[in-house]
């Protein structure tokens, strides 16, 4: 109580004028008045832009992806049965709308086995528009926050638990398709598995999450979130690991590695054998003392 | 060519190695090319370039070699790689020092070879490539001798002894191949069974958690393995290792699916070895063993990575492509009280490649 008083004494001391109390009283008011219309507008106007976005991001559909995912979103059948132009979008949620539009695979440019990634054609206002509309279509999993994947937070050593920990379960269930190095493979019926390389680990977050195109989903009941975040952990970290052995040609194992030996490695020996054997300067000269 | 050249050339066994000369060549011998010599032949200040040139390619390697043994001590390795442009220092030091150490030791030969070695060209006259006759003769009669003194003809009891004793050898093999065939004594029980057993948990594989069937989404992959594989005290299992614990991994690898109980095609006798739309199936391969996991959700099928056996999980895993025999093995599930997912029993048939006793089980 001392020590409050002693304070407030402090301040009276300051303040000389009578009208003092009355200017505090005036400020206190401008000042919560102000935070007032700051803040509460803010939130009024968010409510309002969540729709505006939805209602942008289905314009944005329409006219770009309503040929074949359908009006509505609830994709457009085939007349073979099982297949489909486009599949329903209905629950697949914003980090499925996120990741196909946000790396480009979507729209297609053309139909094929895969959707290839490619340079988004929407920026990322209009990327967060589709995904919003697409969510708004039914539940489906979220697009994840930075902190779900990011190990930032953690300490040195739990950050090299995970990395290890991320590479065992990425050997377990991600190397079939994706090869050991995440360099990608080779799919049946003309599809492949993308390279992982250079790609953000949100980007890998949806994929596990929404499982695109054939790729089978690894829900949060199969991986936990934290396993998924080891997994982009052991990515993030063995494409910062620099080439210990010399040149990886792409981790492919060994069809570059067999490639490089017989063109490069072979084919030298030959060239430089038939270039040893086609040329010896000759002279017109003869020896003087022969 | 003459008549009698052909008769000279075919006659088998001539002691006249070169075909003697026709009195008349129709085409004269037009006798060897003009040799033009080389700078380095007929210039004293060229060889004596050529001379500093390769000595100078010597004198690199030798620094390159020097050079080897610097950086294999000078780039840390281990814990704290050094490295260059994103590769391994050390490495690629140690690579390109006695690479160029043997490349200029080899660029260096080869041009004292083209620059300084004599390249007058030379005649050497064909001969045949059979010995003269009076060699043959002398080998034949050395060998007859041999045979003689060493008495093998003369002692049929010593020669059929030892024709026995050699051929006898193979019996060795036959009866360690013996093995091999259907009806041998090995002990291939363990090649029918599994550690799966009713009511062992599926777990995750690496994570070793239980997976509780609520969790599970349709389009979900889950490479699970036996619990027991996994001991806790909790879950009282024993703990093994070595080569049992590694057999029994290889063995009780699974693959478990969820998809719309409506896909799946039913297979008469497994109605209830599923629980709402998930099923399970060995990751071993029945062509030769290989672990498969190249799941496409869209269809379905599983491929295995080794020789493209495709299995169509919504089918009672049936082979659509490759050289596969036989569908994967199906585990039946079932929930226990909690809500995890549980073996009902071991596999109901051998997991993995085929061999000759598997149908008789």
């Amino acid at each position: 109580m001392r020590l409050i008083n002693r304070t407030a004494g402090r301040v009276s001391r300051h303040r000389r004028g009578p009208l003092a109390g009355l200017v505090v009283l005036l400020l206190g008011l401008v000042l919560s008045g102000a935070l007032y219309t700051a803040f509460s507008p803010a939130q009024a106007d968010s409510q309002a832009s969540d729709t505006e976005q939805i209602a942008q991001g289905k314009e944005l559909f329409l006219a770009s992806c309503a040929f074949c995912h359908g009006k509505n979103g609830e994709g457009v059948p085939t007349v073979r049965e099982g297949y489909q132009i486009g599949p329903s979008l209905v629950g697949v949620g914003a980090a499925a709308a996120d990741f196909q539009v946000g790396t480009g695979r979507m729209p297609m440019a053309a139909p094929g086995a895969q959707a290839p990634r490619k340079e988004a054609v929407f920026n990322d206002e209009e990327v967060a528009a589709l995904a919003a509309y697409v969510a708004s279509l039914a539940p489906g999993p979220a697009i994840p926050n930075e902190s779900d994947y990011s190990i930032e937070g953690l300490s040195e050593q739990e950050r090299d638990e995970a990395i290890s920990r991320g590479g065992q379960i990425f050997l377990t269930n991600c190397t079939a398709c994706h090869n050991f190095n995440g360099a990608g493979g080779a799919l049946p019926r003309g599809g492949y598995a993308p390279t992982l390389h250079d790609v953000e680990g949100r980007y890998v977050y949806e994929a596990l999450l929404t499982g695109p195109q054939q790729m089978p989903t690894f829900s949060n009941g199969n991986l936990t979130p934290e396993d998924k975040r080891d997994v982009i952990a052991y990515l993030d970290s063995i494409q910062a690991t620099p080439e210990y052995g010399g040149f990886g040609l792409g981790g492919l194992g060994p069809v570059s590695e067999g490639l490089f030996a017989w063109l490069v490695g072979i084919g030298g020996l030959v060239g430089s054998a038939v270039w040893i054997a086609s040329h010896t300067t000759r002279t017109k000269k003869s020896k003087v003392n022969a | 060519m003459s008549i009698d050249d052909k008769s000279t050339a075919i006659e088998p066994h001539s002691d006249s190695h070169l075909p003697a000369a026709p009195a008349a060549e129709p085409i004269a011998d037009p006798g060897l090319a003009e040799h033009h010599w080389r700078p380095t032949d007929v210039d004293t200040r060229a060889e004596k370039r050529a001379e500093r040139q390769i000595a100078a390619m010597f004198i690199a390697a030798m620094i390159f070699s020097v050079l080897f043994v610097v950086s294999y001590f000078a780039f840390g390795v281990g814990d704290n790689w050094d490295t260059v442009a994103g590769l391994g220092a050390s490495t690629v030091s140690l690579g390109v020092t006695l690479g160029m150490a043997l490349l200029l030791i080899g660029i260096g030969i080869i041009h004292l070879a083209r620059k300084l070695m004599s390249d007058v060209e030379m005649v050497e006259m064909r001969h045949p490539a059979a010995s003269p006759q009076e060699d043959r003769d002398a080998t034949i009669e050395a060998l007859n001798a041999g045979l003689d003194e060493a008495g093998i003809g003369r002692r049929p009891l010593v020669r059929n002894t030892m024709l026995g004793a050699v051929g006898i050898l193979g019996l060795p093999a036959v009866v360690l191949l013996r093995d091999l065939a259907p009806g041998s004594t090995l002990d291939i029980s363990k090649l029918a069974s599994t550690i799966w057993e009713p009511g062992m948990r599926l777990v995750r594989d690496v994570v070793g958690t239980p997976i509780k069937a609520s969790d599970i989404e349709v389009g979900d992959l889950i490479n699970a393995a036996p619990e027991a594989l996994f001991p806790t005290e909790e879950n009282g299992y024993e703990e093994l290792e070595g080569a049992p614990l590694q057999s029994e991994k290889a063995k009780g690898a699974i693959i478990i699916v969820r998809m719309d109980p409506d896909e799946i095609t039913p297979v008469s006798g497994r109605e209830e070895w599923t629980v709402d739309g998930i099923i399970c199936y060995s990751k071993i391969c029945t062509h030769v063993g290989c672990p498969i996991s190249l799941y496409e959700r869209t269809t379905h099928h599983v491929l295995c990575p080794c020789h493209q056996s495709t299995f169509d999980l919504a089918d009672g895993a049936k082979v659509v492509f490759g050289p596969a025999a036989r569908p994967l093995p199906q585990l039946p599930l079932m929930e226990d009280g909690e809500g995890y997912l549980v073996a009902q029993s071991d596999f109901k048939e051998p997991i993995g490649a085929s061999y000759w006793e598997r149908e008789k089980q």
